[in-house]
């Protein structure tokens, strides 16, 4: 399959890792963090850690929509989705995200209207098809999905479609990585930078990482050789001494972003003053609200939303795991108290979520005790 | 080798779709509700088809419900589905059907000639397979209940006297065969929902069983260990259980995986894998590997069989998991499905 199979060539991709092994200093410990939650499923699917030196760690970053989202948000969610009346749509990622009273999902079986929608113009033509409900989207996600959000809102204006609403949960990745640079216990050496974000918001937003960091940072796109071609880039900036905004991901990712979908972000949604992070506590200027002149679509305008603030459970660390100071393994409830069927901490569900990637494509192995050699073995 | 599956308790409060879904949840449901109240050594097997010892034959019986939604999707339909679906538990079993029951559920206001229409697939279905249907029943419930039609069938057959399948008889060291392309029904279902916007030049693969059946008994023998139909789960799920019920390490090669680009490019935008989508007219085969190369030659020769491939092995260790190599020497897990991101389709 084009644009798939190149990228997932076994020649270059074994040339990149020995290069990688030849580049790495065998003294010294990498610590690179890649931002990106998508980074993070396609990491341990396509099983790269095994092709890297073992002096160069992957810390995995915040970038999960669905797991930065405090469990509070998903109750005010779910407190919307309870009234009656109202189709609530979200994406399937959030389905099986708990909230204090169960999952979506669950609220689904007890009788509440949730339905799963591929993207929210979906849920726009679901309140055309029914004007006598009031249809709710339950918007998530960084800057990837926020355009596709603010272009159905303003579809929505352009219609007059009036049984349609969004409970806003956008966020910005930029305050994200600053707040992992402020944290004292964290100890990088660089950044696989953010993919699908870079598409809308391009490159410039992360230079200060290298001008008031000193941080290396490359935006990179999800295939198996672009995330290698990607850590060899940041190892030849260490090792060159420089630090600097690269973008990997060129055939995607233009340097200025995408203007179009930077425009309609504008249009629509305006900064919050502060938004709960999972994890990294509050953050200021870190999330998008609707701007008054939707408010019309405005689902916590329109419903009385509690507000709710749940702390998470207090043996689940989802936190630390989440800032990259802890692997998945780590937290005391992994793989026990926690697993995909009955996750504490949301990054158990997303796929993006690293719980969610370590125990699908890792965990089993490490615990069925099992020698590597026997596996890699070629069978056929 | 077998090892002493964990007895499961069911504590789910409510039943939800994941529990229908095939992977964990629905396995939880089975054997931590329905097991434990209904025990039995036939039921305990939870094989595909029940087999009944009767004066020195052995019959087996099977039943299957369709829910499908959309009732029609390219390369098929409901009324074909009943039938495929039920001759093939039967076909896996090592066994030549002999006839089938239906029971439809039909939805107050479903137009006579949908009904029609679905009977009359059902009927070229089962004249396809070489079968009749012996009986049936009929049940109409309040509009809005049955998503137009529901079609219940059992099925009845003469296990072939050549067959001995069992997860007990794989070894380490045999070889596991598909007969041809994975996942080809589960996306041209969730396509034809047109709830995605989204086209493929793609059909079901909705098709008996048998012939296939017959080629590796004829070209295998005794060496044919264990059969399954990969239908909801998909592959990863049906090769979990052989894993866990054998108590081996299921080994697959990802290069061998035979999957359309169509399949391939719908699951990388959707963020699907292959190996978990529903098939209808797939089988997986464990063979003894020095019957492998002629039993997959076999396959190849039967019609619609051509892209049949040896996917991977059966090895000792990490017991009870399935693992996939990549072209360059990567390694992940594929566990059985957890949630279930996909609408019924099967």
């Amino acid at each position: 399959m084009r644009y798939v199979d190149e990228l997932r060539d076994p020649r270059l991709i074994r040339s990149v890792a020995a290069e990688i092994a030849r580049l790495a200093d065998p003294d010294r410990h990498y610590r690179i963090m890649e931002v990106c939650g998508g980074h993070t499923h396609a990491i341990y699917r396509h099983g790269l850690t095994e092709l890297l030196p073992p002096n160069i760690e992957l810390v995995h970053g915040p970038g999960c929509p669905v797991c930065v989202l405090p469990m509070g948000r998903i109750d005010d969610g779910l407190a919307i989705a309870d009234q009656p009346g109202v189709i609530f749509t979200a994406f399937g990622d959030m389905m099986r995200v708990p909230g204090r009273n169960g999952t979506p999902l669950e609220h689904q079986a007890r009788g509440a209207d949730v339905r799963m929608v591929y993207s929210p113009l979906d849920a726009l033509k679901l309140a055309q098809a029914n004007p006598e409900k009031h249809v709710v989207f339950f918007a998530i996600g960084f800057e990837t999905t926020a355009p596709s959000t603010a272009l159905t809102l303003q579809r929505a204006k352009a219609l007059g479609v009036r049984n349609f609403s969004v409970f806003c949960n956008h966020v910005l990745i930029v305050p994200a990585i600053r707040a992992i640079l402020d944290s004292p216990d964290m100890r990088l050496d660089g950044f696989i930078g953010p993919g699908h974000v870079s598409t809308v918001i391009g490159c410039r937003p992360y230079l200060f990482v290298a001008r008031d960091y000193g941080k290396p940072l490359v935006v990179s796109g999800f295939e198996p050789l672009d995330i290698l071609q990607s850590i060899l880039m940041i190892l030849r900036q260490l090792a060159e001494g420089r630090a600097e905004v690269e973008n990997q991901y060129r055939r995607v990712v233009p340097w200025d972003g995408n203007p179009a979908a930077l425009r309609a972000m504008a249009a629509v949604f305006e900064l919050r003053p502060y938004f709960e992070w999972r994890g990294l506590g509050f953050i200021s200027q870190s999330a998008l609200k609707i701007a008054p002149a939707y408010a019309e679509w405005d689902a916590e305008a329109r419903f009385a939303v509690p507000g709710i603030r749940v702390t998470d459970p207090k043996a689940a660390q989802c936190g630390e795991v989440l800032k990259g100071v802890l692997k998945p393994p780590q937290c005391k409830l992994f793989g026990r108290e926690c697993t995909p069927e009955h996750p504490i901490g949301a990054l158990m569900v997303s796929s993006e979520g690293a719980c969610a990637a370590y125990y699908h494509y890792v965990h089993r192995l490490a615990t069925a005790g099992r020698s590597d050699r026997c596996a890699r073995q070629q069978p056929v | 080798m077998r090892e002493a599956a964990a007895r499961l308790t069911f504590r789910d409060p409510l039943i939800e779709l994941v529990h229908g879904a095939g992977g964990k949840a629905t396995r939880r449901l089975i054997e931590g509700l329905f097991l434990p109240l209904l025990e039995n050594p036939t039921l305990a097997a939870l094989a595909d088809a029940a087999t009944i010892p009767l004066d020195g034959l052995r019959l087996a019986l099977t039943t299957d419900a369709f829910v499908v939604r959309p009732l029609r999707f390219p390369g098929g339909s409901i009324g074909e589905l009943a039938v495929n679906g039920t001759i093939n538990d039967l076909a896996v079993s090592g066994a030549h059907p002999l006839g089938l029951l239906a029971a439809f559920i039909v939805e107050a206001g479903l137009p006579s000639d949908v009904l029609r229409a679905e009977t009359e697939a059902l009927a070229r279905a089962a004249q396809q397979a070489g079968i009749v249907v012996l009986g049936g029943d009929t049940k109409v419930v309040e509009h809005g209940k049955a998503d137009g039609l529901y079609i219940v069938t059992t099925g009845i057959g003469l296990v072939d006297a050549r067959a001995e399948l069992g997860p007990e008889r794989v070894r380490p060291g045999d070889r596991i065969l598909i007969t041809g392309p994975i996942g080809d029904h589960g996306i041209t279902v969730l396509l034809a929902r047109g709830e995605l916007d989204l086209e493929a030049d793609l059909v079901s693969d909705t098709r008996p069983l048998t012939p296939f059946v017959a080629a590796l008994l004829d070209a295998a023998g005794p060496g044919l260990r264990w059969m399954r139909d990969p239908t909801r789960g998909g592959v990863a799920t049906a090769l979990n259980e052989l894993a866990r019920e054998a108590g081996v390490a299921v080994l697959l090669v990802e290069e061998a995986l035979p999957v359309r680009d169509a399949v391939r490019g719908a699951c990388e935008l959707l963020g699907l894998d292959p190996l978990y989508v529903a098939n209808e007219g797939q089988l997986l085969a464990v063979v003894d590997p020095s019957v492998a190369e002629a039993a997959l030659a076999a396959l190849r020769r039967v019609p619609g069989g051509e892209l049949a491939a040896c996917i991977g092995e059966v090895r000792t260790e990490p017991a009870g998991v399935v693992t996939v190599t990549t072209a360059y020497g990567g390694q992940r897990v594929i566990d059985m499905l957890v949630g279930d991101p996909l609408p019924r389709i099967c």
